[in-house]
Formats: structure tokens, C-alpha cells, sequence
């Protein structure tokens, strides 16, 4: 179900954590809110949720006017950082949880709990309590226990950041799987633009309380519309006015009229690339990322005098 | 790390410590209350007047325990999730209680309720008595034992946070609802904990007590105040026997509160 925020702006005290957002989030996607912390993409999936009222600005939730509704009734699936996991009660009451508020007869609940168990691959763990489970288990628990409701829309707020980097790639590849299996609308915050990429459909940048840009991964990676969605979702050098790429820098070992000076500071190599850290003559630092074979090529080795050349540059007016 | 051989002189004088103004004092009630044997002393609390202020005592905590716990657990939320002007002051009042001398406390109460006091004449007129009978022993134990429960329980609810809470609500349950099969259990080892402060508290209020309550003999008399009235009458073995049905109940609540804690710590 499509989510529509229009004209959105949440103050606490002096601090404007959202300053006049509008923002469509169109039916069965998967969003990703970026941005750094404090740019306001937590609060803006709060007032989504109705965990948090917006000081001005509406909140439609498929077609339907949901600012002044209560989180009870918005139809939202809601999973916390620190998966807020009801820690008296097993996986089974967890997930069974708002099914019982529901008031759904025991045998359809019972089915029902073992149905989410097995899509959240926690068979067998229905009658631990969280303390017994792993960071992921956990997380996996309260995902199962927020789509238990049949949520139209899935809310999740920074869910892999409380666990380890190995844990969480695994289940960002798990969520991507899980969205196409259950097509339910989902938005998820986070800070990170490599996770954004890799699982997030659309990504909604956002910065000081306020959207950068809207786009598709690649899109917003090719045409950047400001200097801070350049510098967020990818490696920058900035050099005066020009904003480069490392991939958009030419290396050659003799000069040829339109290339600069520089020497290579440091190779660092990183499998099956190469990232060279340049200095100009005037001292100005740039990157440039090759590949094994190009630098092989070059003989590159710290020390040596190159000539550098960018291939493609931006500008963005101030 | 400090080393191994400071830990024992440190033991030793905690030990040396309770022992010299605990164990021996409390040990030394039992070990004379039984000084003539088994007999006298079960004579002297199955008086009529030392089991009514036996069951008086227990009266009065069954009606100041509940309380306290309502009261506690509904100001603990609004001191931790509530921001109001004035926050700062109750989260001061509330300790009033512990320090106060409960002898002040007492005369406080006869100051309002007492006869001529600024709403005794009133209630009087209405044929309700709070100084000198039990809504005024209430008043006095409920004062004296406020604190403890809001003070266990805020920093549970704080630890606890609103994530859970919130998670309930958008699972369709009303805030009742999450309160109750949420919240509560999630601070329940801070309200039991709490329960047993205020009832041990409660049992073993002399000073406002004494005051309030005109220390009528087999009518206004708790078990505190009937080992007063036995020692100051020279009956030792009524006075060490009463005490002992005092340490006795201190006991069980001790024993309450550490199992509560091998529960907290599982």
C-alpha cells in the first residue's frame, strides 16, 4: 500500500528533525531511507508510523488520511534497532502477540505462528525465550512477529545496525529475498548507502531534516543532483569546484597535454581492485580506483610520478 | 585487580561489622525470649492484647502495602515518560519520607486530623475518626513507606524503555493493554522488590505510628507499640517474645526478597 507524507515538519525543542518533507513511497516497494544520523530519516518513519506526531504536514497510508490515527490502527508492521523483543514471553507469544489482541481464534493463531516461523527460519525455536536467541534471531523474531498482523506496511528502523558485520549481511540479503516473496510495502532507515544499495529498491536521501533525492541505486549513484548525494552514496575526491569518481580517473605514465602531475602516495589493495592515493603537485589529494590488471600494467608502485587525468567530473551549482 | 590477601581483613571486618550491630543484638532477642523455655513465651503472644496487635499490624500493612504499590507504580510512569513543569519537585517530595523523622510525620497528621485540627472538626462532625483508630495508623504507615516502591521501580522502568511498549502498540494493543501484559512484567521484579521494602517498612513503623494512634491497649496498639508497652511494664518475656514475632516477620519478608533476587538474576 502506497505512503504518502506531505509537507511533514517535527521540531524538538530547537532541533528541526524534520523541516517540511514530502515524500511518495509507492505501493509494494522497497524503500530505503538514507541519510546521516540526525537528518531526520528515523523521525520521518516514526510519524509514518504514528510513534511520533508531526508538528504540521499530513500522512496518507493507502489513499487513506492517517495523521491524526493512533499506531493501533494504521496497519503498520513496526521492527526496532534493538528488536524490542517482549522478553517474558517465548518466540510462540511473541509472534502470536498482536494476533491475540486480535482476538484470532487459537487454531488459525497456531498455524499461523508456525507459518511466519518457517519464513523467518526459526522452526524449532518457538518455545525459547529471546534471551536464548542470537542478535539475528532475535531480529528475525520480531520481523515475524510485525508481519504476524498482516501489516500493509512494514516499517523497520535501522534493523541490522545492533548486529555484527557478517550477521547483517546475511540478513540484508535475507529481507531483499523476503520483500520479493511477500510484497508487503517496506521502508527501512539506515546509514549506511552500501546497504541502501544493495537491498533498497527506491532510496529517499535525506539530510538536515530534509530530502535530498529521490531515486533508484544507480540512478542516484550516475546523476547525483547535489554535492551531498555525490559525497553520501559513493566514494568522492573534490577538486576546487569538480567532484570525481576514483573510477573516473585516468592514469598514464607519460604525460599527454591535458593530464596533471602526481605522485602515488599509497596502493592499497583491496582483492580485485586497486585504490591509488595521488598527491598533485599543488598537494591536493586524489583517489583512483583501478583495476588488478590496469595496475599491473602501469607497474604502479608507491613513489612513482604518474600522470592523472579525470575522466568525467561533475559540478553542482552552490 | 587487588590483591588476594586484602580480601580477607575486608571480609572479616564487614562480617565484624553486622555481627556487632545485627546478629548478636537480634540473636540476643531470641536467646532471651526462650530463656525460661518454650512455654512462657508462647503464653505471652497468644495474649489477647498481643494478637490483636499482631493482626492490627498485619491489618494496617495489608491496606498501606496495596496502596503504596498503586501509587507507586502510577508515579514511577509519570516521573520516567512524563515531561511536565514541576517534574523536578515531586521527583524531590517523594522522598519527603525518608527524610522526615516519622515522629515529625505523626504530629504532622494530628496537626490536620487531630481534633482541632484544620479538617479533624470537619470529619468529626461526619462521625469519621482518623487520630487515635486505624484510618489514622493507615495514614501514618502509608506516609512513612510512600518512597520505596517509586524508587525501585523508575529506574527498572527507565532501563526498559518505551521500544517494547511501542512495539505493542502497533500490534493493534491499546496503551492499557501494553501496560499490562508488557510494561508490567517487564518491571515486575522492581515492583516486587519494592512491595517487600514497603511491608517490612510498614510492619516495623513505631515513631508516627506511636503518635497517631494513642497506644490503647488491645484497640490502637501494633505490634511495635505492644513491645514498648510490655518493656516499660517490666513483662521482659512479653516484650522479648513480641519482639521475636516482629523478627519472625521481618524474616519471611527477607526471605521473600532473596528469592526475588535468584529470580532477577536467572
Amino acid at each position: 500500500m502506497s505512503i504518502l507524507v506531505r509537507h511533514a515538519t517535527r521540531r524538538f525543542g530547537n532541533f528541526t528533525a524534520l523541516d517540511d518533507v514530502s515524500v511518495e513511497i509507492p505501493s509494494g516497494s522497497l524503500t530505503a531511507l538514507l541519510g546521516p544520523s540526525g537528518s531526520g530519516k528515523s523521525t520521518l518513519l516514526r510519524v509514518i508510523a504514528g510513534l511520533e506526531r508531526p508538528d504540521a504536514g499530513t500522512v496518507e497510508i493507502d489513499g487513506r488520511d492517517a495523521t491524526g490515527l493512533p499506531p493501533q490502527r494504521r496497519g503498520v508492521g513496526f521492527v526496532f534497532q534493538h528488536y524490542a523483543a517482549f522478553k517474558h514471553m517465548t518466540v510462540r507469544e511473541n509472534v502470536a502477540f498482536g494476533l491475540k489482541v486480535a482476538r484470532r481464534p487459537k487454531a488459525e493463531i497456531r498455524a499461523r505462528v508456525e507459518e511466519l516461523l518457517e519464513l523467518v527460519q526459526l522452526p524449532g525455536l518457538a518455545e525459547r525465550y529471546p534471551s536464548q536467541l542470537s542478535g539475528g534471531q532475535r531480529q528475525r523474531m520480531a520481523l515475524a512477529r510485525s508481519l504476524a498482523v498482516q501489516p500493509s506496511v512494514l516499517l523497520l528502523d535501522e534493523p541490522f545496525g545492533a548486529l555484527d558485520a557478517r550477521v547483517r549481511k546475511e540478513l540484508r540479503a535475507w529481507l531483499r529475498h523476503l520483500h520479493d516473496e511477500v510484497h508487503v510495502t517496506t521502508v527501512f532507515v539506515t546509514h549506511d548507502q552500501e546497504e541502501a544499495m544493495e537491498v533498497a529498491d527506491r532510496i529517499v536521501v535525506m539530510n538536515h531534516g530534509q530530502v535530498e533525492q529521490v531515486g533508484g541505486p544507480r540512478d542516484l549513484y550516475e546523476h547525483p543532483e547535489n554535492a551531498f548525494v555525490m559525497g553520501f552514496v559513493g566514494p568522492v575526491t573534490r577538486l576546487g569546484e569538480l567532484f570525481i569518481r576514483p573510477h573516473d580517473v585516468e592514469l598514464r605514465l607519460e604525460p599527454n597535454g591535458t593530464t596533471s602531475e602526481a605522485m602515488v602516495e599509497r596502493l592499497v589493495h583491496l582483492g580485485f581492485e586497486v585504490r591509488a592515493d595521488l598527491v598533485l603537485h599543488d598537494g591536493q589529494r586524489l583517489q583512483a580506483q583501478l583495476s588488478r590488471e590496469e595496475a599491473e600494467a602501469l607497474e604502479l608502485h608507491q613513489g612513482q610520478i604518474v600522470f592523472v587525468r579525470p575522466s568525467r567530473t561533475r559540478q553542482f551549482a552552490s | 585487580m587487588r590483591s588476594r590477601g586484602g580480601r580477607y581483613p575486608l571480609r572479616v571486618l564487614a562480617l565484624g561489622y553486622l555481627g556487632a550491630v545485627l546478629l548478636v543484638p537480634v540473636g540476643a532477642v531470641i536467646w532471651r525470649a526462650f530463656g525460661d523455655g518454650v512455654a512462657p513465651v508462647w503464653q505471652a503472644i497468644t495474649t489477647p492484647d498481643a494478637l490483636h496487635a499482631f493482626w492490627l499490624s498485619l491489618l494496617i500493612a495489608a491496606i498501606a502495602v496495596p496502596l503504596n504499590t498503586l501509587f507507586g507504580v502510577a508515579c514511577a510512569v509519570v516521573l520516567v515518560r512524563h515531561r511536565f513543569p514541576g517534574r523536578r519537585l515531586l521527583d524531590a517530595v517523594i522522598d519527603l519520607p525518608f527524610a522526615i523523622s516519622p515522629v515529625v510525620i505523626g504530629l504532622a497528621l494530628i496537626l490536620v486530623y487531630g481534633q482541632a485540627g484544620w479538617m479533624g472538626g470537619w470529619l468529626a462532625e461526619r462521625g469519621i475518626q482518623v487520630i487515635f483508630s486505624l484510618p489514622g495508623m493507615v495514614m501514618a504507615t502509608v506516609f512513612v513507606s510512600l518512597p520505596y516502591v517509586v524508587r525501585e521501580v523508575a529506574p527498572v522502568l527507565r532501563e526498559v524503555g518505551t521500544e517494547q511498549e511501542e512495539a505493542a502498540w502497533t500490534l493493534g494493543a491499546s496503551p492499557l493493554r501494553s501496560f499490562l501484559q508488557v510494561t508490567l512484567p517487564a518491571i515486575r521484579w522492581g515492583v516486587a522488590y519494592g512491595v517487600v521494602l514497603t511491608t517490612a517498612r510498614a510492619l516495623g513503623e513505631f515513631g508516627a505510628v506511636t503518635i497517631v494512634s494513642g497506644r490503647l491497649a488491645g484497640q490502637t496498639e501494633t505490634l511495635t507499640l505492644y513491645v514498648e508497652n510490655r518493656f516499660e511494664a517490666f513483662d521482659l518475656t512479653g516484650a522479648y517474645a513480641a519482639s521475636l514475632t516482629l523478627a519472625v516477620l521481618a524474616l519471611l519478608v527477607l526471605l521473600a526478597m532473596t528469592r526475588l533476587q535468584r529470580k532477577e538474576g536467572h
